[in-house]
């Protein structure tokens, strides 16, 4: 643990309301629980885990896209939940986010330079001359043709609509930097230059990076800490590669052996998954994970395991790893 | 979800299907005759609509008057022509008044949502429930009839319908990743809505208005029949049908004109409003 | 002795897009034996979902044809210019298929035993109750968990991973000889995806179903494939077993595809990406179609094609650099 962070989370918590309507009441879903970590300076976090595990909630949350309930979250010292409009508006020149759907992510009818020029203007970054060539220098940067600026959307294919993406979270100079599922949408081929990209930059800008994924493999390369999401909690949280190499809480240990690796001979860890992901609306009393764990005892279909430290910079909620009561 | 979905495609896909579709080609073409009809109507008949004559009152069809002439001898082709302006200018000003505000109140309703949008939605199906020519009737009643008060009536019974279509579009779109991207680049909602949005909605409402200008021409023409439109002695087509309606059995050609009038227009309008509509929303295109 | 049931003999398979007819696939062969799973792999616009479509005679006809020349051949059958009610007794009978989404394959009205049970009646002619009965069994075969109560349940109350469950029984009521899947656990969460995976691989193993198994993912083909054929640009450019293969990839894409792929077990220092874009099928130079982005590009390889050719030891390779080696 080096640096100080960047961003420090603290009991963070969103609850949803579904269905209902006239005369029924709605169910309430526990998106994030109690959520807590760090990230430290110039590193970049990974948060895992399966869909509806509440990791794109709680990324959303952080940059108050998506109301949190609870908690603090300490971006460079200030509370960002407790900013009003104009603290807001410059916080978040300093905290962007890269989306998963590069088709969905850039507005159809504005060409690139209108896209990209947008930000400078309405933070009153930049005039005349000056926009266009800090566009054209953002184009440069991420790979793309000079003559993008006039082109619409359309015209580029999801790898390069994803640079486009990226430039649009970059022009304001942030220093942190959500990536939604930035290249699960992608080819492989595409995916591995959208990777570099990310990698190449964080370097040059000195960004910490909250990397959200359900790629183990994508995770492993490019983040320095990874936290691992299951209905909502964090439930282990451990520097790469230890947490792939060596993981303690048996649902790392499931996601671990599920994940697909290009080695046929690690064909016999399958059977080891079992059941599905429990309705977040009704999770299991106790620790959440318990139905499906091979390894669970009868106190975890009571008590809810918290998220305690073990060794050295790792942490884990799970009573398999925590000190007798 | 798939209708907004298809707006968001390049413009350039909807115009090539619109062209393509022979049947928009018509509507345009009617549509285009009408306007052109009602602009140069002194040009293209100079007899003037206004002009009263004791002695060639309920004259049928001749080469002086094609259209024959009415109960005060006034020309009817003269007044059919000068007529279309009035309703013409009274649907397409009532549309852009309703589409103006209802798209408004649809784009406030959804981008806001909560209790907000269920107020609006709550009043939006009272005011869907009441029939067009009834809810017309109470407010010309209200407002007394005047060519203004004509338009505002003819407006607030067309608001519903271009507030829901701008509604639907505006919860999806403000859901989508480069909303959200507005949002965290600190764009404020005003520009959001105005630059983001409204945009990719645009092509939907104005498929709407093209179809329901239709509506409002013969709203206008219902009123006028019953005597709440314009007031005589400006010619309006539901007004000439009124007074036709009196010799319909001496002299039908009186009514018959201004009804063939009316359904031509309509008819012309909603093709091109289909043609639009088939080219721009996908879940009624047959590739 | 192996036995083969499904072979694909030189498909080529085309669309016709701004008035010309551009070859989507070309010059496929393929050979699918009993209890073999043969795994296509392919970026987006290898013409692997094309591949699937033909042998299900699903190409759309009305822009798609597939070319003179080519076969199709289920066991002793020919599939090409089949007619299109024979084609339906194929499809479903002898050949099933199962999608990348269950839920647009099933019907939001009507339940899970209905809907498994008619196509068990479809196909099998059973009567109603009989067919209830199997609709039952199949269910509880590809452990649908307590199948005998969720079959009066609709498709949108099942998760996805159940969904592709009740795809499989669907497909596996007909008893057919091959099983298609395109891409069926790309819309899982890995955990899911595990177990539909295993669940393909008991099935083929209890009915020697030959699978043809369409996905992207090379750590998928290293989990399910016994064979493999890599499809790039809308032809096999490698074909061998699974374990030859990843051990010793020979053609540049595949090797290329191996080295830009992030791994979960191990470090693998600096990612490789391929650079550019896979080409349209509208701009294929005279040339191998992988040569613009190929490391290893020669004169020869932009300007003259390779073909598929066999080597010794049973893999097959399209190259013109790497093909000459020993």
């Amino acid at each position: 643990m080096s640096a100080h962070p960047i961003l420090a989370v603290e009991g963070l918590e969103k609850r949803f309301a579904v269905g209902g309507g006239f005369l029924r009441r709605a169910s309430q879903v526990h998106a994030v629980v109690g959520a807590s970590f760090t990230v430290a300076e110039r590193s970049s976090l990974g948060l895992v885990g399966e869909s509806g595990c509440g990791k794109s909630t709680l990324a959303r949350c952080l940059l108050r896209l998506v109301e949190p309930d609870a908690g603090s979250i300490l971006f460079e010292g200030e509370d960002v939940r407790r900013m009003d409009g104009p603290a807001l508006r410059v916080v978040r020149r300093r905290m962007q986010i890269v989306f998963q759907d590069p088709y969905a992510s850039l507005n159809p009818r504005r060409t690139v330079l209108q896209t990209l020029a947008e930000p400078l203007r309405v933070h009153g970054l930049a005039r005349g001359t000056e926009i266009e060539e800090r566009v054209a220098a953002a184009i440069a940067e991420v790979g793309l043709p000079a003559d993008s600026a006039r082109r619409f959307p359309h015209e580029f294919s999801g790898g390069q609509r994803q640079r486009i993406g990226i430039a649009r979270a970059l022009v304001l100079a942030p220093r942190f930097i959500v990536a939604d599922e930035p290249v699960s949408a992608l080819d492989v081929s595409v995916q591995a230059q959208v990777l570099q990209l990310l990698e190449g930059l964080r370097e040059r800008h000195g960004l910490s990076v909250l990397f959200v994924s359900h790629d183990l493999g994508v995770v492993r390369h490019v983040c320095d800490r990874v936290a691992v999401m299951y209905l909502g909690r964090i439930v282990e949280e451990a520097p790469v590669p230890e947490i792939f190499d060596d993981p303690l809480h048996p649902y790392t240990q499931m996601l671990r052996a599920a994940s697909p690796v290009p080695d046929p001979k690690s064909r016999f860890a399958l059977p080891r998954v079992v059941g599905e992901l429990p309705s977040a609306m009704e999770p299991p009393a106790g620790c959440a994970f318990h139905p499906r764990c091979p390894a669970a005892m009868p106190r975890c279909s009571r008590e809810c395991p918290t998220l305690s430290p073990v060794g050295t910079g790792r942490r884990v909620a799970c009573f398999l790893h925590s000190p007798a009561p | 979800m798939s209708a907004t979905t298809a707006s968001l495609e390049p413009a350039r896909g909807w115009t090539h299907r619109f062209r393509a579709n022979p049947t928009s080609w018509i509507g345009v073409a009617i549509i285009v005759a009408v306007i052109l009809a009602a602009v140069f109507a002194s040009w293209i008949w100079p007899l003037d609509p206004l002009e009263q004559s004791v002695v060639d009152r309920l004259m049928g069809p001749s080469p002086e008057h094609p259209l024959g002439t009415d109960s005060y001898g006034r020309d009817v082709l003269a007044r059919l022509l000068h007529a279309a302006r009035i309703s013409l200018l009274i649907g397409v000003l009532s549309i852009a008044l309703a589409m103006a505000v209802g798209s408004a109140i649809g784009i406030a309703a959804g981008y806001l949502g909560g209790w907000f949008d269920a107020a609006v939605t709550s009043l939006l199906d009272v005011l869907l429930s009441f029939p067009t020519l009834l809810l017309g009737l109470m407010v010309v009643a209200m407002l007394g009839p005047s060519i203004e008060n004509l338009v505002i009536a003819i407006a607030i019974t067309e608001l519903a319908p271009f507030a829901r279509v701008a509604r639907a579009p505006t919860i999806s779109l403000k859901s989508r990743d480069f909303v959200e991207a507005g949002r965290a680049l600190g764009f404020s909602d005003l520009r959001l809505v105005v630059v983001h949005i409204i945009p990719n909605l645009l092509s939907e409402v104005v498929v709407v208005a093209s179809l329901w200008l239709a509506t409002a021409i013969r709203t206008e023409a219902s009123l006028s029949f019953i005597g709440l439109g314009v007031k005589p002695p400006t010619p309006t087509w539901g007004g000439m049908i009124r007074e036709g309606f009196e010799n319909i059995l001496d002299a039908p050609w009186l009514a018959v004109a201004p009804g063939v009038a009316i359904m031509v227009t309509v008819l012309g309008l909603n093709l091109l409003g289909d043609g639009l509509r088939d080219a721009i929303d996908p879940k009624v295109r047959r590739d | 002795m192996t036995e083969v049931v499904l072979e694909v003999r030189d498909l080529t398979v085309e669309f016709r897009s701004g008035g010309a007819w551009h070859a989507a696939v070309r010059g496929v062969d393929l050979a699918i034996a009993r209890n073999e799973t043969l795994a296509i792999v392919g970026e987006s616009g290898s013409g692997k979902s094309v591949t699937a479509l033909a042998v299900m005679g699903l190409v759309p006809p009305h822009n798609g044809r597939i070319a003179p020349g080519s076969s199709i051949r289920l066991e002793d059958r020919e599939l090409v210019g089949l007619s299109e009610r024979s084609m339906d007794k194929v499809r479903g009978d002898r050949v099933a298929m199962i999608f990348q989404e269950p839920m647009t394959a099933l019907n939001p009205t009507m339940t899970v035993g209905e809907q498994v049970a008619e196509s068990v009646r479809a196909h099998r002619g059973l009567a109603p109750a009989a067919a209830w009965k199997e609709a039952e069994r199949v269910l509880d075969l590809v452990k649908v968990p307590s199948a005998r109560r969720r079959m009066t349940d609709y498709p949108h109350q099942f998760s996805g991973g159940m969904r592709q469950r009740v795809m499989i029984a669907m497909a596996l009521a007909c008893q057919p000889e091959v099983l298609l899947a395109d891409e069926p656990t790309t819309a899982l969460d890995v955990t899911i995806q595990a177990q539909v995976l295993s669940l393909i691989e008991d099935l083929k193993r209890e009915y020697g179903l030959g699978v043809l198994f369409i996905t992207h993912n090379l750590g998928v083909v290293a989990l399910i494939a016994d064979r493999v054929a890599v499809m790039y640009a809308g032809e096999i450019v490698e074909t061998a077993r699974a374990e030859d293969l990843f051990h010793e990839p020979r053609h540049p894409y595949t090797e290329a595809l191996l080295s830009s792929m992030p791994r979960v077990d191990r470090d693998i220092g600096e990612l490789q990406p391929i650079q550019g874009n896979v080409p349209s099928i509208r701009d294929i130079g005279p040339g191998c179609a992988f040569a613009p982005r190929c490391a290893l590009a020669q004169e020869r390889c932009r300007s003259e094609r390779p073909s598929l050719a066999a080597t010794a030891d049973g893999r097959a390779l399209r190259c013109w650099v790497r093909g000459s080696l020993p």
